[in-house]
């Protein structure tokens, strides 16, 4: 029987090849004299955001960038620019993914270019989420954010519980919860170790037949049946999944960072982590995120203890902070939904500048879903996903007046509404005027139903 | 006829004048203040620069630019501050829920209570003026609420609180301020039975109205309602207690308002999602609505034409307008839901109106609350700016003449742990000086 070196073992089914970022093709555009927000901190009241091609050239003050000759220049003086806003936990498309989400365009027209979408809290292995861009599209494959790395979605508190305990299965408690997840993750190392010694013996056959000069008596060793959950949570233990992990309460978090340790995987983000603000020095120094709402409380004992401060908080202690919406109404104003995080923070006596509040809907939750290099703020070589504001984003009065993405504009609040969904076509012809979100007909230039008339008196 | 026998046995003034047993009135005995300097959103869409009010006990006494300030006044410079009336929480479970899942009495366990008919559950027999969400409210400048039962064809009554820091107080003001409906939002209902029950249940109130005396002798034919439903649905025919009816669907509005014709009913209507489709029929009628300026999508078949200006239509077609957000826990954002209105194109004014004077006048309270104005009763916030930005607060809440706490224990949890050195952890981590 032959020594000689091992020949390198087959490859495993997961490792695929790194997805390759193909960017789309999209004009010379700068926008010019704006209050500049680049979400990663920096501040420019009279800036120029310059980008080509799906990704951003420059960004800084107006003298400092150049602006190339035959660039579409968009005077959006008195505007602010942001990044395209970024929903970690998003509720559109959710039922099984349906692109015809009447959500999905009216996130788009407040400024929402990225989300995560969740399978939803009520197992315990929730399943993998998915990253999507928001310019419309027939499927999923469409949407899907290009690179972005999978996420696995984890429960643990009142959803699993109270969804198992209904039908009296386990986990009907807070233990059964745990007891659950150390089961799952138990079987993912053991699966893990049938690839590891697949692959040991596939070396092995294959020197024995490399040495024999033929090939040996005995069938090459079978892969073992594929478990596409179990390879998920084991790409969690890996390091190649993010974990998302739906928790509430401080004291369930920490239980979890416990079973992590134990496990050794990382959780990149508790999701919902209302009782953040309490552990928060241990987040920070496990490089935990946080994605959590402003001021959703009460609706259950684990989201009793609900504070508006939390975020800044988060901030405050050095913690990667994200707001979410989890609805189909709040991701329409995560705008909205930070200034009042901030407002709160401010009132309290927290020092928190606008920019972190703004980091919160771009660069930390696109860190939350592990693209952060991609998109999430307004700098050199990431994607071109930019938002225009009427004025101040936190502000409850300002609107989106304008939205890229891959830096092609997909929403211009003067050409009337973003383009509505299949679902909603056809309720035109019985009110009597064209469907105002379907009609380009209700603009800037006036000539409209005198529905919209009464609508366009903003103050 | 058991059922009838046994409950007319409990009716009788005791039962019906809970408000009465809570005594301590809130700021009788306040000395007067005067705020000098401020802006004054009166609430009916005027808005009085540099100006002064002036409460006494628990009422406004004067207000107006340059009122003479009586000696022994308290002074408040409040300049650069606006004050504006005390928002109307409405359509709300405030006080009558803690937790959605466990302590709920908003709403009969189906289960329990199939019957689609409580006209006679009153939301007052449930307040709990001691609810943890309550603070949270007051502090984002809520200082009244319409608490509302739901559940059923026929929910029951509301009653008018008013959100007090003090434990007893009158806090229940008008308890069977009105009834409230889910004609057309019945869960697993649809429309023809229960249209065909609400008619049915009015006709037998009416009968039961024409004489009680021979319905108590039993001359009257089987109503098949129980007294006390029989009592309160007589009492909106003809109008003498409003009836709030949930719908969404243009044209099932248009059929409601038929109804109210036919039995003089003072109707208001709820939800309102399509409303904008029916804004001159609205108008016309003097209907208000109850609405949620953030509703904008199609999130039901009832509601297929939601959208973000239906406020603003609605507004200026002259349908008075009043906004909620239908629930317990996010009364706070009542000002951020008025800010999201004028976004929306409704006018500044027509959304302040919809947080208090219209609330107050539907709901038959408009000669005490509402509005900032001398005689008026002094439940007011002084706000550090515009009111219905986000980066602004309430720096005073008044109720009855007197500042209230605007403090939740969500403060108190910030507090606890502003400093995590501070917080205990167990044998290993104790500190020394830990409370």
């Amino acid at each position: 029987m032959g020594g000689g070196a091992l020949p390198s073992p087959p490859a495993l089914p997961w490792e695929s090849q790194p997805v390759v970022v193909v960017d789309v093709q999209s004009p010379l555009t700068a926008l010019v004299g704006a209050t500049v927000m680049t979400g990663a901190g920096a501040e420019f009241p009279d800036g120029v955001v310059l980008f080509e091609n799906g990704r951003i050239d420059a960004v800084g003050p107006r003298q400092s960038v150049q602006v190339p000759a035959g660039a579409r220049v968009i005077d959006v003086r008195g505007s602010y620019v942001t990044p395209g806003l970024i929903d970690t936990h998003s509720h559109v498309a959710a039922a099984g993914f349906w692109p015809q989400d009447p959500a999905l365009p009216r996130a788009l027209a407040a400024g929402v270019t990225s989300a995560l979408v969740s399978p939803g809290s009520a197992n315990l292995i929730g399943g993998q989420g998915v990253s999507i861009k928001l310019s419309p599209g027939r499927s999923v494959e469409d949407m899907r954010f290009p690179g972005a790395p999978p996420v696995l979605e984890l429960a643990c508190g009142e959803d699993p519980k109270r969804a198992y305990g209904e039908r009296n299965q386990p986990p009907s408690t807070r233990l059964a919860n745990v007891a659950g997840h150390r089961e799952a993750f138990q079987a993912a190392l053991e699966y893990g170790a049938k690839f590891s010694d697949w692959q040991a013996r596939q070396q092995s056959w294959q020197r024995n037949a490399e040495s024999e000069g033929k090939l040996p008596p005995e069938p090459a060793p079978l892969m073992p049946p594929r478990d596409f959950g179990l390879e998920t949570l084991l790409g969690a233990l890996q390091g190649r999944v993010l974990v998302q992990m739906h928790c509430y309460r401080a004291d369930e978090m920490l239980g979890i960072l416990e079973l992590a340790r134990e496990f050794g995987f990382r959780v990149r983000a508790f999701h919902h982590a209302v009782e953040a603000y309490k552990i928060r020095d241990v987040l920070a120094a496990r490089g935990v995120g946080v994605s959590t709402w402003t001021d959703l409380r009460g609706f259950e004992l684990e989201a009793y203890d609900t504070i508006r401060e939390n975020l800044a908080l988060l901030s405050e202690s050095g913690v990667h902070a994200a707001l979410h919406s989890d609805s189909s109404s709040l991701v329409q104003r995560l705008n909205q939904e930070a200034a009042k995080s901030l407002s709160a923070a401010r009132r309290a006596g927290v020092k928190v500048d606008r920019n972190v509040a703004l980091s919160w809907i771009t660069s930390n939750a696109a860190w939350t879903l592990g693209i952060e290099q991609q998109t999430g703020s307004l700098e050199p070589g990431k994607m071109a996903d930019v938002v225009v504001w009427s004025g101040d984003p936190l502000s409850v009065y300002s609107r989106v007046s304008e939205v890229f993405v891959d830096g092609r504009p997909v929403y211009e609040s003067a050409l009337g509404p973003a383009r509505p969904t299949d679902f909603e076509l056809g309720r035109g012809a019985e009110l009597g005027a064209p469907n105002p979100r379907v009609a380009p007909a209700v603009n800037a230039a006036g000539a409209s139903s005198p529905a919209s008339n009464a609508a366009g008196t903003t103050p | 006829m058991k059922r009838r026998a046994f409950l007319s046995g409990l009716v009788g003034p005791a039962l019906l004048a809970g408000a009465g047993g809570w005594s301590r009135e809130a700021g009788a005995e306040e000395a007067p203040r005067a705020w000098v300097g401020a802006t004054l959103w009166v609430g009916d869409g005027q808005i009085i620069e540099d100006a002064t009010l002036i409460t006494s006990g628990e009422r406004i006494s004067v207000l107006g630019k340059a009122a003479p300030v009586p000696s022994g006044a308290q002074l408040v410079q409040a300049h650069g501050l606006i004050l504006a009336p005390g928002w109307i929480a409405v359509e709300t479970a405030l006080g009558l829920v803690e937790l959605e899942r466990s302590t709920l009495d908003v709403e009969p366990r189906a289960e329990e209570h199939p019957d689609p008919i409580h006209a006679a559950y009153s939301a007052a027999d449930a307040y709990n003026p001691l609810s943890s969400l309550l603070g949270v409210a007051r502090r984002e400048g809520v200082t009244d609420a319409v608490v509302t039962p739901r559940g059923g064809l026929i929910s029951g009554t509301s009653a008018w609180v008013e959100l007090l820091d003090h434990f007893p107080g009158r806090a229940l003001l008008r308890e069977d301020l009105a009834l409230h409906a889910n004609v057309f939002e019945l869960r697993d209902g649809n429309r023809p039975p229960a249209l065909s029950l609400l008619r049915n249940a009015l006709e037998s109130a009416r009968l039961y109205a024409r004489s009680p005396q021979a319905y108590d002798s039993g001359q009257t034919r089987e109503l098949g309602l129980s007294l006390l439903d029989l009592r309160r649905l007589a009492q909106v025919i003809g109008g003498s207690l409003p009836l709030v009816v949930r719908v969404a669907r243009g044209p099932d509005i248009l059929r409601l308002l038929e109804l109210a014709d036919s039995y003089q009913l003072r109707l208001i209507l709820s939800g309102v999602e399509e409303a904008w489709t029916v804004a001159p029929q609205l108008a016309a009628a003097r209907i208000p609505v109850i609405l949620d300026p953030s509703d904008n999508l199609p999130s039901s078949f009832s509601a297929l034409s939601s959208r973000r200006e239906n406020a603003a239509l609605l507004g200026a077609a002259g349908v008075p307008l009043i906004f909620s957000s239908f629930d317990a826990y996010s009364v706070h954002n009542l000002r951020q839901l008025a800010g999201i209105a004028v976004a929306a194109g409704a006018s500044r004014s027509s959304a302040v109106r919809a947080l208090a004077f219209e609330p107050a006048r539907a709901f038959g309270m408009g000669n005490d609350y509402g509005l900032l104005a001398p005689g008026r009763l002094a439940n007011f916030c002084v706000w550090t700016g515009d009111p219905f930005e986000l980066g602004t607060w309430a720096q005073d809440v008044v109720i009855r003449g007197r500042s209230v706490s605007t403090r939740s224990r969500q403060n108190e949890l910030f507090e606890r742990y502003r400093d995590l050195s501070r917080v205990p952890r167990g044998r290993a981590g104790l500190p020394p000086s830990a409370s």
